[in-house]
């Protein structure tokens, strides 16, 4: 349900930043926070094709593979307070996604409903004699196209709002949109006040990566020290009307949040700080102001937006081979050297299949670690650069050990733009069984 | 002096581009910085990491300086055969600049 008086101001908390990110941070803030929404963000660029895979040879997968891992713990806790939840888990499959969590919901006994975003992906309407932005060659010369999703704005996610879901799932969606879309719909900003959305489209940004912003991939012992990393809090923000925003984290957490760690935040990936381009807006951060307002409080405001872009960006993922992946080592005097030699003894011996190896000695001079690795299509090929280096344990200099060999398949990643009358977006509403439709 | 004394850095990537984020630790040294760090010695440092052009933003309000890295060696994060595939690392690198 819509709120029916525009609010005045909106806590909004991140509870994942990535895949691979902690579930009790996420717990610990929706128990603890008195949050209005929830957002957990857990897709990377090349994690839908992967997900498209998986979908291949199962159509009931696709969809993040922690989804349940993640929510379990967490959905109970936030919807008994109250607190809306958003998610990009819904990745390849944002159906199944969707069935998944109202499976959990359903034996948890919760009437909440669910919104299922939906309209991402575009494969099946995807020009591939279209140029990637990356190198201008047709996206069909990058190998077999297995994914193709556009990256919706907050627009898509905002009817799943209105229809009163309280879990939201979506798949590709612009990581800042998972946070605009909630905090437009409850300040009551219209899509049209640039402005209001570039500064809700900085909170996403400041948010999207979670610890990132409380002192998560900053501490340097000595330089940058970070209190109590092993239990890194995760932030908030308490978001006016205006768009001003403080941020914050719970009180007997771990981490740090100051002006330090917000402007390196503030300006991660970003490419062009006059224009940083979502589906929603481009937001100029040029004006903005990041000033420490108490102990781990910050306030950001100063954003500025101008009107969004008319076509939206489309990431397109290709098979690109096996990458294999094979290290030895050697310790004592002289181990740089017998690295070297190791490394010259696999050159050779590798000369002449068609494979571009890199081949480098990495650590010091008593401690040095030979790595070999490679991509290509060969199976046969890529077998030779694991023999080689394991080969090195009987042929190879003294002392080498610690032999691994690792193969994966890699997955690439290119991007395109689309007209945005080419996407589109739906929502599906999932209500508990035996709740009027 | 080494940056690192000085500054704290954040990489991100896309694809093959790479943004280092460069903070001073006090505000007072961000003109310091201007003046020291320019995009022609943090190409230069990078080299061979980066292959392609450094472009420098100053944000004064948040006394920040924004390097935007292009061709970063290795092809970006999907199909690159380094050990970092992201290019992470390059943050660390380039604290070890000599100012």
């Amino acid at each position: 349900m819509a709120d029916p008086v525009a609010r005045t101001t909106v806590r909004i908390g991140a509870g994942a930043g990535f895949a691979g990110d902690r579930v009790d941070p996420a717990v610990d803030l929706a128990a603890h926070g008195a949050l209005d929404d929830l957002v957990l963000e857990c897709l990377a660029e090349r994690t839908i094709a992967l997900g498209q895979q998986r979908r291949l040879a199962d159509p009931d997968a696709g969809h993040d593979p922690r989804l349940h891992a993640r929510l379990a713990p967490l959905l109970p806790v936030a919807l008994e307070r109250g607190t809306r939840v958003l998610t990009n888990m819904g990745a390849a499959n944002p159906v199944a996604a969707g069935r998944a969590v109202r499976a959990l919901l359903d034996d948890l006994g919760a009437r909440a409903s669910v919104g299922v975003v939906t309209g991402d992906d575009v494969l099946d309407v995807l020009d591939l004699d279209a140029p990637a932005l990356e190198d201008g060659r047709p996206l069909r010369e990058h190998g077999e196209i297995v994914s193709a999703n556009a990256y919706l704005g907050a627009d898509a996610i905002t009817p799943a709002l209105e229809a009163g879901a309280q879990v939201v799932v979506t798949g590709r969606v612009a990581d800042p949109s998972l946070f605009l879309a909630p905090l437009a719909q409850r300040l009551g900003w219209a899509p049209d006040d640039v402005d209001a959305t570039a500064a809700g489209t900085l909170v996403g940004h400041l948010l999207e990566c979670a610890g990132q912003l409380t002192g998560g991939y900053a501490a340097d012992p000595g330089r940058f020290d970070v209190p109590d990393l092993a239990r890194l809090g995760f932030p908030f923000a308490d978001v006016a009307a205006d768009g001003s925003a403080v941020y914050g984290k719970l009180d007997g957490t771990g981490g740090r949040l100051d002006r330090h760690t917000v402007r390196e935040q503030l300006l991660y990936e970003v490419t062009d700080p006059a224009g940083y381009v979502t589906p929603d807006v481009l937001l100029d951060l040029r004006g903005v102001r990041v000033e420490d307002a108490g102990a781990d409080r910050v306030r950001v405001h100063g954003a500025r937006g101008r009107p969004r872009p008319d076509r939206l960006k489309v990431t397109v993922g290709h098979r690109a081979g096996t990458r294999v992946e094979a290290e030895i080592s050697y310790v004592g005097p002289g181990a740089e050297a017998r690295g070297r030699l190791a490394a010259d003894v696999v050159a050779t011996r590798l000369a002449g299949l068609p494979l571009a190896p890199r081949i480098e000695v990495r650590g010091g001079p008593e401690d040095a670690r030979l790595r070999v690795a490679a991509r290509g299509e060969d199976p046969t090929v890529l077998d030779a650069v694991g023999h080689e280096v394991e080969a090195l344990y009987t042929n190879g200099p003294a002392g080498g050990g610690g032999v691994r060999v690792h193969r994966t398949p890699v997955l690439g990643v290119v991007s395109t733009l689309v007209p945005r009358s080419a996407v589109h977006p739906r929502t599906t509403i999932l209500e508990a069984v035996g709740a009027a439709a | 002096m080494l940056l690192h004394d000085l500054a704290h850095c954040r990489a991100g990537d896309k694809g093959r581009v790479a943004t280092l984020t460069v903070v001073p630790y006090d505000d007072d040294a961000f003109p310091e910085l201007v003046r020291a760090l320019t995009a022609e010695r943090v190409r230069a440092h990078l080299d061979p990491w980066v292959a392609g052009e450094v472009v420098r933003h100053e944000l004064p309000l948040v006394c920040a300086l924004q390097f935007v890295c292009t061709d970063v060696r290795g092809g970006g994060v999907t199909v690159s055969t380094a050990l970092d595939t992201h290019g992470k690392s390059l943050s660390s690198r380039l604290l070890a600049i000599e100012l």
